[in-house]
């Protein structure tokens, strides 16, 4: 539990005016971390800038939660080929809206993060993909990194070194599924978002067949911190094995929703009550999701000494996922909740897996049918068997993102769920 | 109807947007946003118009612009409002909002008035969920925090051809950034 949270002074995006013009970002410090790296590499071999990142534990702060070091480590040798990073800005997963505010507010410090990242595994080429609906942001961004490549620290000839990387911005035109990491690439080539199928993994076969990383836009603002102050310090922040500063996204009934950097393995109770000013009109918590609509949603009387980090969220059944989280207040009616989710996920299977594809389907289905009060009990069984049908069997995890809220919510409110089923019309045996 | 074309300054536009990829097909997606820019929408002519200037398949073209929601695929109306009503929205009250909406001009979502100055929609998270509910216009800016007071004034400006202004959502902690932007 971080018990100085009151003390914490944000790192991600820091309390500073205008931080987002370039001038500003150098006079506090900004890209003192690449010039430190490229001035010095004998002490900064790319394996070097790797193997501190991997020890910082950055974790994904996309979904997965994986070591975005150990990810780097998993590019192939150089060899002939071009070799990208992809950065991945497309913040579809609903509940999520924090890399926009990095975008706004302290865009360089992910454009630095980036080109260190492509630094240490050699990349040619930097791609970011926002959704398209963030065009007032991607006009941002695109300002910040003309920016950049006039002050010489994207381009030919890095900070007069022998370093060249090409930063190119893009966009999507409205698909959730082009967050998936391989959806996303074939967007950026210009084609439908439809996932790949695994492996190849996208260190061996990404962009136009050639070695790819992807990472979020989080993770990547989370790299110049960890060379300026050191894997340690950064390990010292936070919750042990979940640490660093973390963008909490706090929407729905509470008195003041929005984005707030803390340490990560913040309490729940003190997020919503104290960092957010508690419940919206004095009214009683009802439950919480985490960390955006796939991961599983928890009672109210399930959060006690919760804290947002993956061993606690584990052990109290969820995820921590984006970190954005959706706290609901008493009036929230659990089933119209449900609906609205399987409608979303029916809508945003990009339908090449006929389990997600008609599973989505059956679980609108379903859902709807339940809400307009034609449900019967055996349809919540039914819902229940078909999350096991589609789990595990697709090419991408949508399936199961689209399965785990189902079952977690029926299980967890399965009263309020019967009490909108018709009464069986059978005698109990 | 007439023969639909880029212009010179549009071409050079698609060339630039082509340079940023190793193929052509890449700035398919950068291309159709450059058509529904220019047009409004990209029904059929218009994503022929693309596939023929970036010299790719008709059918490849057909297939992106349908798999996008961001694409028009027909005339919508002057102003279209996409109206957040997912998760977060909706528990803060997206879909009166949208009912709102729908009294106020007299249509069901999906559909447009029959000045052809509005259409309005139901959308998808739109990633302001600290903000909700919330709507974006015709894919650009985003009004936050709506309310049915806030949602008439938005109506009424459009009609005079107000658009509303970029808000900036300034994180609580940063007390002198939100002090810097409200001066
Ligand atoms: C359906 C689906 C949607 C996703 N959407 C996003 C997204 O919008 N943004 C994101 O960064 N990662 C998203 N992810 C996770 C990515 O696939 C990938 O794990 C992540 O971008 C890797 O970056 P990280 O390791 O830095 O977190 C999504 C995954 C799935 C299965
Ligand atoms: S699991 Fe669903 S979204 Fe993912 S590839 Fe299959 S059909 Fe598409
Ligand atoms: S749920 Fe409406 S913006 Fe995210």
């Amino acid at each position: 539990m971080i018990e100085d949270w009151k003390s914490y002074e944000p790192v991600i995006i820091p309390d500073i005016p205008n931080l987002h013009k370039i001038d500003v970002y150098e006079d506090n410090g900004g890209y003192k971390a690449l010039r430190d790296i490229l001035g010095n590499q004998d002490k900064w071999s790319r394996g070097e800038v790797t193997n501190e990142v991997k020890a910082a534990n950055i974790r994904g702060r996309g979904g997965a939660g994986f070591n975005a070091g150990l990810k780097w480590s998993f590019m192939p040798e150089p060899d002939d080929r071009p070799r990208y990073l992809a950065c991945n800005g497309d913040e579809s997963e609903p509940g999520t809206f924090k890399d926009r505010s990095i975008f706004e507010f302290n865009p360089h410090l992910f454009i630095e993060g980036a080109i260190i990242a492509g630094y240490a595994m050699s990349i040619d080429t930097i791609y970011v993909y926002i959704r398209g609906e963030y065009i007032d942001w991607i006009d941002i961004l695109e300002g910040a990194v003309q920016e950049a490549y006039d002050k010489g620290y994207l381009g030919e000839n890095i900070l007069d070194t022998d370093f060249d990387i090409d930063f190119e911005v893009t966009y999507g035109a409205g698909a959730y599924i082009c967050g998936e990491e391989t959806g996303m690439l074939e967007s950026i080539e210009g084609k439908r978002g439809y996932p790949r199928i695994k492996p190849p993994f996208p260190a061996q076969k990404g962009l136009w067949g050639n070695p790819t990383t992807i990472n979020n836009i989080e993770t990547l603002a989370n790299v110049p911190l960890v060379i300026n102050n050191g894997a340690e310090w950064y390990r010292s922040i936070g919750a042990e094995g979940h640490n660093g500063p973390v963008l909490y996204g706090i929407s729905g009934n509470v008195n003041k929703p929005g984005v707030y950097e803390y340490p990560a393995g913040m309490s729940v109770m003190t997020l919503i009550n104290e960092v957010a000013g508690g419940m919206r009109g004095g009214k009683e918590l009802k439950a919480l999701i985490p960390g955006g609509t796939s991961t599983p949603v928890l009672r109210a009387d399930q959060l006690d000494g919760v804290t947002m980090d993956a061993n606690s969220l584990n052990d109290a059944g969820s995820m921590m996922g984006t970190a954005g989280m959706v706290v609901m207040d008493e009036d929230t009616d659990m089933v119209d909740l449900l609906w609205r989710i399987t409608h979303f996920f029916h809508h945003e299977s990009c339908g090449q897996c006929t389990p997600c594809r008609d599973g989505t389907g059956w679980l609108e289905k379903l859902m709807l049918k339940i809400k307009n009060g034609d449900g019967e009990i055996k349809d919540l069984d039914l819902l229940l068997d078909v999350t096991t049908q589609m789990e595990g069997r697709t090419i991408c995890a949508l399936a199961d993102a689209a399965a785990w809220p189902v079952r977690h919510t029926i299980n967890r409110f399965r009263d309020e769920f019967e009490a909108r089923c018709k009464k069986s019309v059978h005698a109990v045996a | 109807m007439a023969e639909l074309s880029f212009t010179k300054e549009e071409l050079d536009e698609v060339e630039r947007l082509k340079a940023k990829f190793p193929t052509n097909k890449a700035a398919t997606l950068r291309v159709l946003w450059l058509a529904q820019e220019k047009y409004g929408h990209v029904k059929p002519d218009v994503q022929n118009l693309v596939a023929d200037t970036l010299e790719l398949p008709r059918s490849h073209v057909h297939g992106v612009a349908s798999f996008y929601t961001q694409y028009y695929k027909e005339e919508m109306g002057k102003f279209v409002i996409d109206v957040c009503t997912c998760l977060s929205c909706q528990v803060c009250g997206g879909y009166d909002m949208l009912h709102h909406f729908e009294e106020k001009l007299g249509i069901e979502a999906g559909e447009t008035t029959e000045d052809g100055m509005f259409t309005v929609k139901e959308a998808e998270c739109l990633g302001a969920c600290g903000y909700a509910p919330m709507l974006q216009i015709t894919n650009g800016v985003y009004v936050n925090n709506l309310t049915e007071e806030k949602i008439d004034k938005v109506i009424d400006n459009l009609r005079n051809g107000n658009m509303p202004e970029f808000e900036s959502m300034v994180m609580r902690q940063n007390e002198k950034r939100k002090k810097a932007v409200s001066e």
